[in-house]
């Protein structure tokens, strides 16, 4: 039996500005709040986390993807399927490093920062920490422990959208049964 | 009506959702008068028949009601000892159900626990590496199914030996979990689940799956 996607929420699309006048609202909000970049950052990566960790369960449910047998698949997994399933875009992998435990996502776009301009008093902030610690989340709960952080990012000048994520451990405590 | 039971076991091993959907009860209900012939005896916080085996009441079985009325653990639901309720000739005639015990949570929390650790020797046993452990245990009257996900929640649906599409059945609860668990806000992570939406979609989705395995052909 093929395996149907019988959720109906599937045909609820939802306008994209919408989501971008949402986060846009969000991030405006922590900025006021703290007054700081560097707290605001910390602040979007926590979020960002506790979104990472539930939306691993969705995204194992639905792409029937299983076990990644190395990093290198990790980030296949994460580019071509995880990206372009939550978000609709698919970054390319590149610059790995000879280690084989660092690479970078290249994103055309983001769709968290359509429209956006950031103003000369915010240069520290990272805008789109949300999806780093979504990564890290993520990942943590699939045994894997990465550090996540924006090496260029468009609203700062850069030409491209730079995500570079490094490969630290794997998780030993709490391994599901059957994985040593 | 041949799916039992759906579990729910979070990482470190602690059942975090139940659900019995069908439970086979043999009950019996009779009129008894003085002096009762059936043995009762204290067992486990429960009255139980230890000799007298009749009319469909076994050794074993639980006293579960006097004339209708729920007993809690010894005592009878006005709070008097049972078996001294029992010894007293004058509160006969006497109408009592007996039955099999049903599984307490507590209980029902350490057979969890207990599944979970099995499940970590079966993974350890295998003589192959990345064995997927434990994924069905087999009985005459039942059938086990488990599923565990990479992230370590497991899965775990009792059903009659001949229902079909658990598999897919065990999917679907993945599905409904990282739905209306995961994606309400106030359910915190490893904790009980105790989301309504839960409840009602893992019900319609457990009689979707009955009707489909009954017809034979499954997935």
């Amino acid at each position: 039996m093929s395996r149907q996607s019988n959720r109906t929420t599937d045909s609820k699309k939802m306008n994209s500005e919408l989501f971008t006048l949402t986060y846009g609202a969000l991030v405006t909000q922590l900025c006021k709040d703290y007054e700081n970049d560097e707290e605001v950052n910390k602040q979007l990566d926590k979020m960002g986390y506790n979104i990472g960790v539930r939306l691993i369960e969705d995204f194992l449910a639905r792409s029937s993807v299983g076990r990644c047998q190395d990093f290198r698949e990790t980030a296949d997994v994460i580019a071509k399927v995880a990206f372009k399933m939550y978000l609709g875009v698919t970054p390319s992998v590149t610059n790995w490093s000879p280690a084989g435990d660092e690479f970078s996502l290249i994103l055309e776009n983001n769709p968290l920062a359509d429209f956006v301009e950031l103003p000369d008093n915010h240069s520290t902030l990272v805008y789109s920490n949300l999806l780093c610690g979504a990564l890290r989340g993520a990942l943590e709960m699939v045994q894997m422990a990465v550090d996540v952080k924006f090496a260029q990012d468009t609203l700062r000048g850069d030409g491209v959208t730079e995500i570079r994520m490094k490969f630290i451990k794997r998780i030993e405590e709490n391994l599901p049964a059957g994985d040593e | 009506m041949a799916i039992f039971s759906v579990y729910v076991v979070n990482k470190a091993g602690g059942l975090i959702y139940q659900y019995d959907n069908y439970v086979p009860r043999s009950e019996v209900e009779k009129t008894f008068s003085y002096p009762l012939d059936l043995v009762l005896k204290h067992h486990d916080e429960k009255v139980i028949v230890s000799f007298g085996q009749r009319d469909g009441i076994k050794v074993g079985h639980a006293l579960l009601s006097i004339n209708g009325v729920d007993v809690i653990g010894k005592n009878t639901a006005d709070g008097k000892d049972t078996l001294e309720y029992l010894k007293d000739p004058a509160n006969y005639p006497v109408s009592i159900r007996f039955g099999r015990a049903r599984l307490s949570s507590n209980e029902k929390l350490m057979l969890a626990s207990m599944f979970h650790s099995l499940f970590a020797i079966g993974s350890q046993l295998s003589p192959e590496v990345g064995s997927s452990g434990i994924e069905m245990l087999e009985t005459d009257v039942f059938k086990l199914h488990c599923f565990q996900t990479l992230t370590g929640i497991k899965f775990i649906v009792l059903a009659d030996p001949r229902q079909s599409g658990i598999d897919a059945l065990l999917k679907k609860i993945y599905e409904i979990y990282s739905d209306f668990a995961l994606k309400n806000p106030f359910y915190s992570l490893e904790m009980p689940i105790r989301c309504e939406l839960f409840d009602q979609n893992l019900k319609s989705a457990l009689e979707v799956a009955e009707k489909a395995g009954n017809f034979g052909a499954g997935s």
